[in-house]
């Protein structure tokens, strides 16, 4: 389980600089880590978070990368398989296509195909999600396109304690570890106790607890649904709500040990609907706790329309409070 | 499954009385169903032999479901038995080529009365998974729980309700039998559907039935209590025969036009202790002695009473008598039951003064009724129905 949400002797700290926090601590512990993407040094990243490295660690270990994911992602590759501890920066997870192919026929394949010879102990961190009006290009929700993918770890943190322990967590970890962060979370602040530090990723978190109906969700969507059981509350429905934390591998048993106790489940996935993360959960579900069931799975996803640019559609197209509110409520017969 | 009335939709098999390699013969009693009326035990339309039993003890099935299949004698002798479709499975018409004739397939034995329209209860009742389990864990009929979910569906909490409060509705239950609360809203459904769709025209007759009494006394004198004859039976003798001679009073109007029916069943309107009617029938009242037709009413009665009657009998009534002389009422105006065209009503024998021959004496005196369905029939051939029924009271040793 991550660390408590609220403890004593916190300090407020936002999403972006609790990422920081976690890649300084990173180079401050392993000198084989360093971090390269496009404008991580100078600029400081383009959603700020590795502003200052540079002055810190020096261009050897914050290193900016020219227009090319495949290359720089390649050359990740090759460095962790050289015995480095690489963390990759991709702006977007709508440019991390660019570098799908080393990604995936190469970072997640080459144990397998090594005979065990070899791994690829790299970490790959990229935004991903809408919401702040850059358009198609540069706002879709492509991690569940990740999560299909065998030989990597997918994680999405959605809280500043997963954020700021995530990190060192994945940089453990023998193979290819891919970290997506929610664009609309930077600017989030939350409370971090004063030893934070790594958090467990195997586990998905029950961030609400309830009886009536799951909620099951993760990364930016995570505070939309916590939204939404708040005003279920208010109508006498008592909403649990699961932050996944880790897209792949899936945490089975949390989530099935919720359904079986609340017997109905919505997935909330900014994800496009038709061949989502939501219809993996869905069907692990019907795998596994069918008899537990009390009404059809219900989903919430984004809208199968390229991410608008207009503040009204871009909003209209992605998960929000009240089609969550009115999913579980149909699940439940109360429309 | 029979449709045991107008507004029947679905039955639940309680009993069967035969196995398969049974040999049956038509008006065999072969099973048991639970209606809204009641048990009803079904009888048999065909000779041979019960081949598979098709629906299991305590399922409920909608009007039309095959309960069993049988080898009819004819079959068993051509050896196509095994060909024979499931009797009202939906015929799925082959396309023939034209020159050929159609191919003759194994006639389904008749349903004792035609389907109705497609029954809305038809589909497969909606059950969450969870509550499925749970009832399987407690042996709870999902039958017996009411679904509070969408469309109707039976969810966690309905079953866990049922459990709850298991006794009242599970007792009631398992006396095979009277359920008053859904006779009352069969009745209901019955009388406002009556109401709604049928023009009814009202006829009242007031009947000197002196003879007749003085007969019955004669008749009665030398009989033990339980042979004897009953005003009752020498009234619905007269509307069965007064209903062989004007046709217009005797069958079904459905879908939309009058089919007038040969045999004359009439329906007796039986009241249940404790709230309740059924009107089942006594079969060829027209044709069979009145010692049995008398025979056959206490039977019918007695039957009703207890919970049991046969398919046939609440199914196919042509004309319905009713009575309300016990209770002392002079007059009563029946709604006719759908999808009959007539009703004859008969209040209590009063004596009254009244003119025979130009002087006024004591005569015993009824007002007999007549509710009739004006889409079929008109006030003077009511009227004329009426008088023959009157008539026929006056001549009972004709009777």
């Amino acid at each position: 389980m991550p660390p408590q949400m609220t403890q004593p002797a916190t300090t407020e700290i936002t999403y972006r600089d609790a990422m920081r926090e976690a890649i300084r601590d990173a180079l401050h512990r392993d000198d084989r880590v360093f971090l390269m993407g496009e404008d991580v040094g100078r600029y400081g990243g383009c959603y700020g978070v590795s502003k200052g490295l540079l002055a810190e660690f020096g261009a050897e270990r914050i290193r900016d990368t020219p227009l090319s994911e495949s290359g720089f992602t390649g050359a990740g590759i090759g460095a962790a398989m050289a015995g480095m501890r690489p963390i990759v920066e991709l702006m977007t997870v709508n440019f991390s296509l660019l570098a799908l192919d080393q990604i995936l026929n190469t970072a997640a394949t080459v144990r397998h195909m090594s005979g065990n010879q070899f791994g690829v102990p790299l970490v790959i961190r990229m935004a991903t999600g809408a919401g702040r009006q850059l358009a198609a290009q540069h706002s879709h929700s492509l991690e569940g396109w990740y999560a299909h993918i065998p030989g990597i770890k997918v994680l999405a943190p959605a809280t500043v304690e997963d954020a700021r322990g995530m990190l060192w967590t994945a940089l453990q970890d023998p193979d290819p570890v891919l970290i997506f962060e929610n664009v609309m979370l930077y600017g989030m602040a939350g409370r971090l106790t004063a030893d934070a530090g790594p958090v467990d990723i195997a586990r998905a978190a029950v961030r609400r607890p309830g009886r009536d109906i799951s909620l099951i969700t993760y990364g930016g969507s995570l505070w939309k649904t916590l939204e939404a059981a708040a005003v279920l509350a208010g109508e006498n429905i008592d909403a649990e709500v699961i932050d996944l934390r880790s897209l792949r591998p899936l945490d089975d048993a949390t989530i099935m040990t919720s359904v079986a106790r609340t017997r109905r489940a919505v997935i909330i996935d900014e994800g496009w609907r038709s061949g989502s993360l939501s219809a993996e959960i869905g069907m692990r579900i019907v795998e596994q706790a069918f008899w537990e069931l009390d009404a059809p799975i219900g989903r919430v996803c984004s809208a199968e329309v390229p991410i608008p640019y207009a503040r009204h559609l871009e909003n209209a197209a992605i998960p929000q409070v009240p089609g969550i509110v009115a999913a579980a409520k149909a699940a439940l017969g109360r429309v | 499954m029979p449709s045991l009335g107008a507004d029947m939709e679905a039955g639940k098999l309680v009993e069967w009385l035969v196995k398969p390699g049974d040999r049956v013969k038509r008006g065999d009693i072969v099973a048991v169903v639970e209606t809204q009326k009641g048990a009803i035990e079904i009888e048999i339309f065909e000779t041979g032999r019960i081949e598979q039993i098709l629906v299991g003890l305590n399922t409920e099935v909608p009007v039309g479901t095959p309960l069993a299949r049988i080898q009819t004698e004819l079959e068993a002798m051509a050896g196509t038995a095994a060909a024979a479709p499931p009797p009202s499975a939906p015929a799925v018409p082959v396309a023939a080529p034209p020159s050929m004739p159609a191919p003759v397939a194994p006639s389904p034995p008749p349903a004792p009365l035609p389907p109705l329209a497609a029954p809305a209860a038809a589909a497969r009742a909606r059950v969450s998974p969870a509550a499925r389990r749970l009832a399987e864990a407690h042996a709870i009929d999902l039958a017996t729980v009411t679904g509070s979910g969408p469309a109707g569906a039976i969810v966690y909490a309905d079953v866990e309700r049922r459990l709850g409060a298991p006794v009242a509705r599970a007792e009631k239950k398992r006396a095979p039998g009277l359920d008053l609360d859904a006779m009352r809203t069969a009745i209901a459904a019955a009388m406002a559907r009556s109401k709604r769709e049928i023009p009814h025209y009202y006829l009242e007759h007031q009947v000197d039935v002196t003879a007749s009494e003085q007969w019955l006394a004669s008749i009665n004198a030398a009989r033990p209590p339980d042979g004897r004859l009953l005003i009752g039976a020498l009234m619905i003798r007269s509307v069965a025969l007064a209903a062989r001679r004007f046709p217009a009073f005797n069958g079904f109007y459905r879908d939309g036009k009058f089919e007038p029916s040969r045999a004359v069943h009439v329906g007796v309107a039986i009241a249940i202790r404790g709230g309740g009617l059924a009107a089942p029938a006594l079969h060829d009242a027209d044709h069979i002695p009145l010692d049995e037709l008398m025979a056959r009413m206490r039977d019918l009665v007695q039957r009703t009473r207890s919970g049991r009657i046969r398919s046939s009998e609440i199914s196919d009534p042509t004309i319905t008598v009713t009575s309300l002389g016990e209770r002392g009422v002079e007059t009563l105006y029946g709604i006719i039951y759908p999808p009959q065209v007539a009703i004859a009503g008969f209040g209590r024998v009063v004596t009254r003064p009244w003119v025979v021959d130009g002087a006024i004496g004591p005569r015993s005196v009824v007002s007999i009724t007549l509710s009739a369905d004006h889409r079929v029939s008109d006030g003077h051939a009511g009227a004329l129905f009426l008088a023959e029924i009157g008539r026929l009271l006056q001549e009972p040793d004709k009777l």
